[in-house]
């Protein structure tokens, strides 16, 4: 393909990230990195049971322990109306999972704070868990929340289904009466950690007033504000939370589960407190994503069209509602323009964590199902993948199923790229199968502000609140530096506390270089239309007679003035004696995020004595919009694929039937380790999103869609049968291999 | 309570700490003398973000126990740079943005500069097994595998020329 | 209240002493190597207090020597310190594999054999190695120093023959027949940082006519405690070690386990791969041998 000619000076390139040096040398500080003088270690009470009611609370013990300043338990918080995150960070009248959180202290030393809890005596009543979906929505199946009716509508039974999703069109029945071919199948995952290294962590202030001041690991400061004023009802303007590097989160860090604890605690002492949860405790009392059960039936006609699709899933919701099944049923069939289809889906109840979100909440599940389906129906057409799916491709015009049309989308793109990609034209040796997937997300803008501020010298910080989880600072820096037409290397970025910045929605739904970008972008702007107002004001022009050209204030063609251009350097220079410093402002609320498309491939053997799967080889194709800093996509798209080829393979959420988890710490829940996996090709597609001034999409979310799919369908490949069920453990492909012999 | 006095040299300094028995290393580094380069990611040897150098070889200092650095020469993300500024693992790992959130990263420098010591000329395959006990959960380690290849490659033209 | 206490006595003889001291006030002493296992153990699910004993300033536990009829190896001795001994490298390549395997590189700077065995889990991965190499226990207690067959300690799970007051110096390998081999696989779900699923350790001895005279399998993580299976090695004796008395060694094998099914595997599974482990353990004895390694 011939390179296009650049349009941009800053924005494609690869320069080193602002915050880079910090990170390489240890000088950045994370979560736990942060101490206060005088500061308490807090630790917490977990539940060892998954389900029972508790009858009794004895903390008379640890109470009176020397070196234990203050013990709490959920009668401590706001007694009234409490939140589900509430009785999640400390369990009320039962505990709904192992590992649910039931009283805390904070005391001077780690050791102290241990021994303080496990002098805590608690008296269950134990009930039966309910540790399926199946077994949630069985007859008489005992209820984890028994005040629960689905959808709130009173005039049901109290169930275990807390909410029921429905989208359709058209009509399935004549749809299907018109496929020459069907491929009906039930395709079952278990629960993934998201599996960030940084185990969340916090350290607490409150003062005297009532005054909290909260350092943290976060996806959102605003949200951990926003959270701490709902579970303790205090004010929003006397809590003020400052984030640290976070080491990872992957929606797992959307939530709080310490922090609330920690200020309660500090308010009782009278002393900050540190809270830092083990990985034990990361493993079984943060969000995982929901265990889900899939039911897809698609039918085609002879020249590979789809001519209709259903779709049933249940999504485990954990111990409170919340799954993320309506993204699960939204996505199902995003990639495709769908006639006639019923998707239905349930949030159902189980004792088991509450879920968190996880990369493209909800759509690794769903589409896994249809992607696994739509290559079965090109198995049957004998049909290439790709092809089959270009037949039926959504793009710019097509009536999503959830709804509206997609503008300029770039799967049609991607798979074109694709079909022509030397990796996809090299065909795999004999005993290699490969599998093709599509993977789809939404993307979200939602609120952002930045503010730019000019040194004297001509040097630029911005000023914005979106923790950066993979390189978004450079990411901004590179969009100032084009709009402001001056160098990377004069630019940095600072991610405010809640006080330093506006408002801000967290780093999430692959946003952040969209709608922060956004906002840095018309923050430039508003810095540029300060400096045509000087250079207007030092020429004796109207502003409107001055334009703005590569980091130079200029006259504007036909405006008769000697004058030489005004670098942005000089105006920052001057800006004392022209009306004062330079500054930059802008708020967004962003629409338009611009739905992501990848297509991916792998390359795998199957050792058939031992059922072991060996990932040869990986290529993502995916549309950015516009890659500002291609290194940080690519980033997200490796990332993305081994996260989800570790999904596809080994990770799972292993329970015994008490409904404890037996696999909580990286030996056992086995994310992949650097020699399980090849390098992992990218190629980022561009097509540009019409809402952004750089045509920015979100590419944090998509990558982990399509892998799984990839995966399941190159492991067909070479099997020559489908294992339907996730992940594709040694155990279970052996025992498909012994069953199809 | 019965503390034990640990006196061990950290990046070229002297150290003298008063610890309890069943600390580990990690704490001793993190908390007692304030160096929080180093992670913990797992605290069971698991995720080495936790990875040092004792006397020359790598260990997770999460599975040392704090007297048992006791007479030990240990460096840790802190001091591998120099003078002369950033060592080449970490340059290259910057250059090839083989970094996302960065937790990993102080224990991923410390390793791939002890490979590269042991191992100025390691293919991608000893790359990868020899960091398998460093977990990254952003990178899917393309980019870090590729940071250490041209690191070696960087070390090997300047040791030549 | 207890605590918590550190000691790293110098010689066999205070640390005989120490454990004593403990074992007669009612305190709980444990022996620490590497801490791969202990400290492990002491953050999840062993949290009681107890006094570690460090026994690496112990020169006994510290020194390899490879003499004409056996090597000795010191228990507490890194796996990454023995895979830098060329020697033992060649003579036992399969038992440095087995070290080799264990953790990440990090762990490989603390694991040692002694700490492997001594924590006594059936997945012990050098345990099958020493098995398949006839290793013997070298323990010291109070009345002295007594040899154990290393197939002979390992008493259940996470148990082993040492009573409270003894410790294991090192281990004793007979030095290898002419024309002998070892080697070990395991079985894990990714490529390193796994417990084993599955183990086997095969060592063999070929003749000029390349019929086997001598072997010894040592299977792991499929019983309550790793075995040395001898059906397996009379299947190869007086064998060429071909496709069929290897598969009659790896049924041999699969007859001897016992498994269990768990998070990391199933019966099924376990005894399958078992064999099938067994079989390619010994087709790489067997082809170091006839290729000349030794
Ligand atoms: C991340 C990780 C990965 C691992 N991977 C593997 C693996 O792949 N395969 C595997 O087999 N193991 C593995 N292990 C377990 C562990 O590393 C090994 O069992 C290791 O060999 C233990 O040796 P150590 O020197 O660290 O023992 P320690 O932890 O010091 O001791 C282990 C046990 O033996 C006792 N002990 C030690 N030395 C003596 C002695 N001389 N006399 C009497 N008792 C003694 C201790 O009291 C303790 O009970 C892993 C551990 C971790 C943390
Ligand atoms: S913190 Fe030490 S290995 Fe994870
Ligand atoms: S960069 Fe986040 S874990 Fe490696």
């Amino acid at each position: 393909m011939a390179e296009a000619v650049r349009e941009f000076t800053a924005i494609g390139t690869r320069p080193i990230r602002p915050d880079g040096v910090e990170k390489v040398t240890g000088k950045a500080n994370f979560g736990a990195d942060f101490s206060l003088p005088g500061m308490l270690y807090g630790k917490v009470l977990r539940s060892p049971y998954a389900h029972a009611r508790v009858k009794g609370i004895d903390l008379s013990e640890a109470k009176a322990m020397e070196g234990v300043f203050s013990v709490i338990t959920s009668a401590d918080f706001p007694k009234e109306n409490p939140s589900d995150m509430s009785c999640n960070i400390l369990a009320r009248e039962k505990v709904l999972y192992h590992g649910h959180a039931l009283a805390a202290v904070a005391a001077r030393s780690q050791s102290i704070a241990e021994e303080a809890i496990n002098s805590i005596k608690v008296e269950y009543e134990v009930l039966q868990p309910v540790l399926s979906a199946d077994a949630a929505l069985a007859e008489d199946a005992p209820l984890v929340d028994e005040n629960l009716r689905t959808n709130g509508d009173e005039s049901f039974m109290p169930s275990n289904v807390a909410a029921t999703v429905h989208y359709e069109r058209g009509d399935v029945d004549k749809g299907f009466e018109k496929a020459d071919y069907i491929v009906e199948e039930e395709y079952r995952i278990p629960s993934a950690h998201q599996g960030y290294i940084e185990p969340h962590a916090c350290v607490a202030d409150v003062n005297e007033k009532g005054r909290a001041s909260v350092w943290c690991c976060t996806q959102g400061a605003f949200e951990v504000r926003n959270y701490i004023s709902e579970v303790l009802q205090k004010k929003i303007s006397d809590i003020k939370v400052t984030p640290s590097e976070i080491g990872g989160g992957f929606g797992g860090k959307t939530v709080v589960y310490v922090e609330p604890v920690a200020v309660r605690l500090s308010e009782l002492a009278g002393r900050p407190v540190k809270m830092v949860m083990n990985r034990e405790e990361v493993f079984r009392a943060t969000g995982p994503c929901s265990a889900t059960v899939c039911r897809v039936k698609v039918g085609a006609n002879k020249d590979g069209i789809i001519t209709a699709a259903k779709a049933w899933m249940a999504y485990e919701a954990g111990a409170f509602p919340g799954s993320p099944v309506t993204p699960g049923c939204m996505s199902i069939f995003a990639p495709y323009d769908l006639k006639n289809f019923v998707i239905d889906g349930l949030d159902v109840l189980v004792n088991k964590p509450k879920v968190a979100a996880y990369r493209a909440p909800g759509a690794p599940q769903s589409m896994h199902a249809m992607e696994s389906a739509v290559d079965e129906l090109a198995r049957k057409l004998n049909m290439d993948p790709i092809d089959l799916r270009l037949k039926n491709a959504a793009d710019e015009g097509t009536e999503a199923p959830y709804g509206p049309k997609y503008p300029a989308i770039g799967l049609v793109e991607c798979l074109k790229a694709a079909k022509v990609h030397p990796n996809y034209v090299n065909k795999p040796a004999k005993d290699v199968g490969r599998g093709v997937a599509v993977g789809f997300w939404f993307n979200i803008g939602m609120q952002s502000s930045a503010e730019i501020w000019v040194a004297p010298n001509g040097a630029v910080t911005i000023m914005e609140g979106s923790p950066d989880i993979g390189g978004s600072r450079a990411s901004m820096c590179l969009m100032a530096a084009e709009t402001l037409g001056i160098p990377y290397d004069s630019i940095n970025a600072v991610i405010g506390d809640t006080e330093s910045t506006g408002f801000c929605n967290l780093t999430g739904g692959s946003r952040t270089t969209f709608a922060t970008g956004l906002a840095v972008v018309r923050a430039c702007e508003d810095v540029i239309a300060e400096c045509k107002r000087r250079a207007a004001m030092t020429w004796d022009l109207d502003t409107e007679q001055v334009d703005w050209e590569n980091g130079f204030a200029v006259p504007r063609p036909g405006v008769n003035i000697e004058a030489e251009p005004l670098s942005f350097a000089e105006l920052a220079k001057t800006a004392g004696r022209t009306g004062g410093p330079l500054v930059g402002r802008a708020s967004v609320n962003a629409q338009g995020a611009g739905a992501c498309f990848s297509v991916n491939w792998t390359d795998v053997t199957v050792d058939r004595d031992t059922g072991k799967v060996d990932v040869q080889a990986f290529t993502a194709v995916q549309d950015a919009g516009r890659a500002i800093h291609p290194s940080y996509v690519e980033g997200q798209m490796q990332g993305g694929a081994v996260q989800g080829i570790g999904w596809a393979l080994n990770e799972e959420y292993i329970y015994d039937d008490n409904g404890v988890l037996e696999n909580a710490s990286f030996l056992d829940y086995r994310i992949p380790v650097a020699s399980d996996v090849p390098m992992i090709d990218c190629q980022i597609v561009e097509v540009p999103n019409p809402s952004h001034p750089y045509g920015v999409r979100g590419v944090g979310e998509t990558p982990i869609v399509a892998p799984l799919a990839a995966t399941a369908n190159a492991v067909r490949e070479v099997l020559g049968f489908r294992i339907n069920d996730l992940p594709m453990s040694p155990p279970r492909v052996l025992e498909a291999l012994d069953n199809a012999s | 309570m019965s503390k034990v006095h640990v006196e061990l040299n950290v990046n070229g300094q002297p150290e003298e700490v008063l610890c309890e028995p069943q600390q580990s290393l990690l704490d001793l580094l993190r908390d007692e003398l304030h160096l929080t380069g180093t992670k913990e990611g797992c605290g069971t040897g698991d995720c080495g973000a936790c990875t040092v150098l004792m006397d020359e070889r790598l260990v997770c200092s999460c599975l040392v126990l704090a007297p048992e650095a006791n007479g030990k020469k240990v460096v840790t993300v802190e001091g591998i740079a120099d003078q002369n500024g950033l060592h080449v693992v970490q340059q290259k790992l910057l250059e090839h943005a083989a970094l996302q959130c960065g937790v990993c990263t102080p224990g991923f420098v410390v390793a791939a500069k002890a490979l590269l010591d042991k191992n100025p000329d390691p293919d991608e395959t000893t790359i990868r097994y020899w960091l398998a006990g460093n977990l990254c959960r952003c990178t899917g380690y393309d980019k870090i595998i590729r940071a250490v290849q041209d690191a070696a490659q960087e070390l090997k033209a300047t040791t030549t020329s | 209240m207890s605590r918590f206490g550190y000691v790293a006595p110098k010689s066999v003889a205070d640390t005989i002493h120490l454990l004593h001291d403990c074992e007669t006030r009612g305190e709980r002493a444990q022996i620490l190597a590497g801490g791969t296992d202990v400290i492990v153990q002491m953050r999840t699910f062993d949290r009681e207090p107890r006094t570690l004993v460090d026994v690496k300033y112990i020169e006994e536990l510290n020194r390899v020597s490879i003499e004409d009829n056996e090597t000795y190896i010191g228990a507490a001795i890194p796996s990454g310190v023995l895979n830098e001994n060329q020697k033992l490298k060649s003579l036992y390549p399969g038992l440095l594999e087995s070290a080799d395997l264990i953790g990440s590189t990090q762990i490989q700077g603390r694991a040692s054999i002694g700490g492997n065995l001594c924590n006594s889990s059936p997945a012990g991965d050098t345990i099958p190695a020493l098995i398949a190499n006839a290793a013997k226990c070298l323990i010291a207690g109070t009345h002295g120093t007594r040899n154990v067959p290393v197939e002979d300690f390992v008493t259940g799970v996470g148990t082993n023959c040492m009573t409270r007051t003894e410790f294991l110096l090192g281990l004793i390998l007979p030095r290898p027949r002419p024309r002998t081999q070892d080697a070990y696989l395991r079985f894990i779900p990714r490529t390193e940082m796994d417990i084993a699923v599955v183990g086997a350790g095969v060592s063999l001895t070929l003749d000029h006519d390349r019929v086997c005279t001598h072997a010894r399998v040592g299977i792991g993580a499929v019983a309550p405690t790793p075995l040395l299976v001898t059906k397996a090695a009379e299947a190869l004796i007086g064998t060429q070690c071909d496709e069929t008395s290897l598969q009659a060694a790896a049924d041999a094998c699969r007859a001897a386990a016992s498994p269990i099914t768990d998070k990391r595997g199933t019966v099924v599974y376990r005894r399958k791969v078992v064999g099938v482990l067994c079989y390619r353990a010994g087709v790489i004895a067997r082809d170091r041998i006839l290729n000349g390694q030794n």
